[in-house]
């Protein structure tokens, strides 16, 4: 008799390596278990399919209705913070920018409540800080640094600098050049568009705003325009000519944005709710 | 079941060894293997521990809010609570450096130390994208070196911390320095322009000197430059007569510096970084090789500013802090003689 499984006289009685029950007579021989309650009552999921579903779809319902649908109508979820005012358009044509060169594949711009990130970046993120941006940048890829809070920290020079040839003052940066930016001059023709629209999916832009998005956004880079309106409009707008060259060019309205970030909530006088 | 009618008695299968569920279907009989115990276990305990967590911790949503959970944690709480603890553990140190005459801070060697840890941090962080990595700025364009002795707003610790908690010429801090160059493309001919270029460059003996070039700087140039060119540090006016140039010393670039004026800005820092932050990085600066004496420091140092200097607990550092007050009593440095 052959010991080979694939012999066609193989006997699996003359096998040592396959146990039968007749070597331990009494004994369930290859350690099956003995029968729990808990086997018996995991075995009703096991064998009826309409229990299984109902108790999958319970799992499912924790995670997606119960956790996630409530921040949709939670008033507590987005708390109110003094500053968070809509974009100025000139802003938000830099956001747009900041959108189109996919930025947001490299820098986040959500701050996460940990000790190491606080105390490089500043403060951490709060919910009403990205509550105008649709669609929101947080990122998940942090390449480079975090963007939360780049307003301010930086000259416009620097930016300037940077965005035309990164390398040019950190060496050790692998960011690409974005020296086109300052080749593209821009008008505003659909700027009027564009914050409509952004009304459309829900930031308070209103009638004014709107109407007089051409003017703003034309006068943010002229620091001898009258920029009464704007600033009504858009509390703590900063106006300069931010890339130093005639003309409003998409690397004025980047960095307009990018001088903004992080900058509109005053957190001298912002106490943290400490229930969050 | 409605396989009933197909049941027989569970048994042992021979060739196995395994026990069969009971159930064949012509003859086709099912081997019972159910889930190891172990399997079934971690599942439960998950499922337990699932509702355990969210009885600890908060969770499920409620009408205005959700559960706090019987641990009362909170995501913020938590980061604050981290960072008072870290707060609290260099608290002496981070009151001392805030308190402490940095004139004098050098005498501390424990309290030096800290701060100039602290400012290599600060300064890797906040300050290395326009000063580089190794702070020897950016040649050329208009990012200055910290690591040499040409300082264009004081090259001394309380100048430097200046000059960071307020920055240069932004617009966010009233107390930035400030000083704007005009630009000399208005006001001079093109051919004036060309021989104050010379005359520029004659001063750190790039070129000759000439004497049309001399009358032109003196009516322009001396009020902020000064007359020798040796710069102004009240204004933030560069010295000309040495080989460092802050915006390129080729003709191209100096033509360009005097038709156009430069105007480098840099933000204030004192906000963001805090007190403690801004001095712990100025002493970093100060000691990277340029740092400047402070002048008073030849005073002899009072009693109270002797025990000031000292009484700084050694806290984590090894070094013994009684090795403080004899140091702070010896011979002050010499100052640095302004170029």
């Amino acid at each position: 008799m052959s010991k080979d499984p694939r012999s066609p006289d193989y006997d699996p009685k003359d096998d040592p390596k396959v146990a039968t029950a007749s070597d331990a007579p009494g004994e369930i021989p290859n350690e099956l278990p003995p029968e729990t309650q808990t086997i018996t009552f995991h075995q009703r999921f096991e064998r009826n399919a309409t229990l299984l579903l109902i108790g999958s779809f319970a799992v499912v319902s924790v995670g997606g209705i119960v956790e996630i649908a409530p921040l949709f109508w939670l008033e507590n979820t987005i708390e109110k913070v003094e500053g968070m005012r809509p974009y100025s358009p000139l802003e938000l044509t830099g956001r747009d920018i900041y959108v189109r060169e996919g930025c947001y594949l490299c820098h986040s711009q959500m701050i996460r409540p940990m000790r190491d990130e606080v105390e490089r970046y500043g403060h951490y993120s709060l919910a009403a800080e990205s509550m105008y941006d649709h669609p929101h940048q947080w990122g998940s890829k942090r390449t480079g640094p975090d963007l939360a809070r780049i307003g301010g920290r930086y000259s416009d020079e620097w930016h300037v600098d940077h965005l035309m040839d990164p390398q040019s003052v950190v060496p050790e940066s692998v960011m690409p050049k974005y020296a086109f930016l300052s080749d593209t001059l821009i008008d505003g023709e659909h700027v009027g568009d564009l914050v409509a629209t952004h009304r459309m999916v829900g930031v308070p832009y209103t009638d004014d705003m709107v109407n007089a998005a051409r003017a703003d956004f034309r006068v943010q880079t002229d620091p001898f325009g009258d920029i009464d309106g704007l600033l009504e409009r858009y509390p703590g707008a900063q106006v300069r000519n931010f890339d130093g060259r005639p003309g409003t060019s998409e690397m004025d309205a980047l960095i307009a944005y990018l001088q903004m970030l992080g900058t509109l909530v005053d957190f001298s006088t912002f106490t943290p709710d400490p229930d969050r | 079941m409605s396989d009933d009618k197909h049941s027989h008695e569970k048994r042992i299968d021979e060739e196995t060894g395994t026990e069969t569920t009971g159930h064949s279907w012509d003859g086709i009989e099912e081997l019972n293997t159910p889930l190891p115990r172990w399997w079934l276990w971690t599942f439960y305990g998950t499922i337990v521990w699932g509702v355990i967590y969210t009885i600890l911790y908060p969770a499920w949503p409620l009408v205005s809010g959700t559960t706090r959970g019987v641990l009362d944690w909170t995501t913020r709480g938590e980061v604050a609570a981290k960072i008072e603890t870290v707060r609290l553990s260099n608290a002496e140190l981070t009151e001392s450096l805030v308190n402490i005459d940095l004139g004098v801070l050098d005498r501390n060697e424990d309290l030096h130390r800290f701060a100039v840890s602290a400012g290599a941090s600060v300064f890797a962080n906040n300050c290395s994208q326009c000063h580089g990595a190794g702070a020897a700025g950016v040649q050329a364009a208009g990012y200055p070196n910290l690591l040499d002795d040409d300082w264009l707003w004081g090259g001394q610790i309380t100048d430097i911390a200046m000059t960071v908690r307020h920055g240069i010429r932004n617009e966010d801090d009233p107390d930035a320095r400030y000083s704007e160059m005009p630009a000399f493309g208005e006001i001079l001919e093109d051919a004036e322009i060309a021989t104050l270029v010379t005359y520029v460059r004659s001063l750190s003996g790039l070129e000759e000197e000439t004497a049309e070039g001399a009358e032109l700087y003196l009516d322009n140039c001396s009020a902020c430059h000064g007359e020798e060119g040796l710069g102004d540090r009240e204004l933030g006016a560069p010295n000309l007569t040495d080989a460092i140039w802050l915006y390129g010393g080729t003709p191209e670039a100096v033509r360009y510096t005097i038709e156009n004026a430069r105007f480098g800005v840099m933000p204030p820092w004192g906000e963001r970084l805090g007190e403690a932050q801004v001095r712990a990085v100025a002493a970093y600066v100060h000691g990277l090789g340029g740092g400047e004496a402070e002048p008073q420091v030849e005073e002899e140092p009072t009693a109270d500013e002797m025990e000031e200097a000292a009484d700084v607990p050694d806290a984590s550092f090894p070094a013994d802090a009684e090795e403080t007050p004899t140091e702070a009593g010896e011979a002050p440095v010499e100052p640095v003689v302004p170029e």
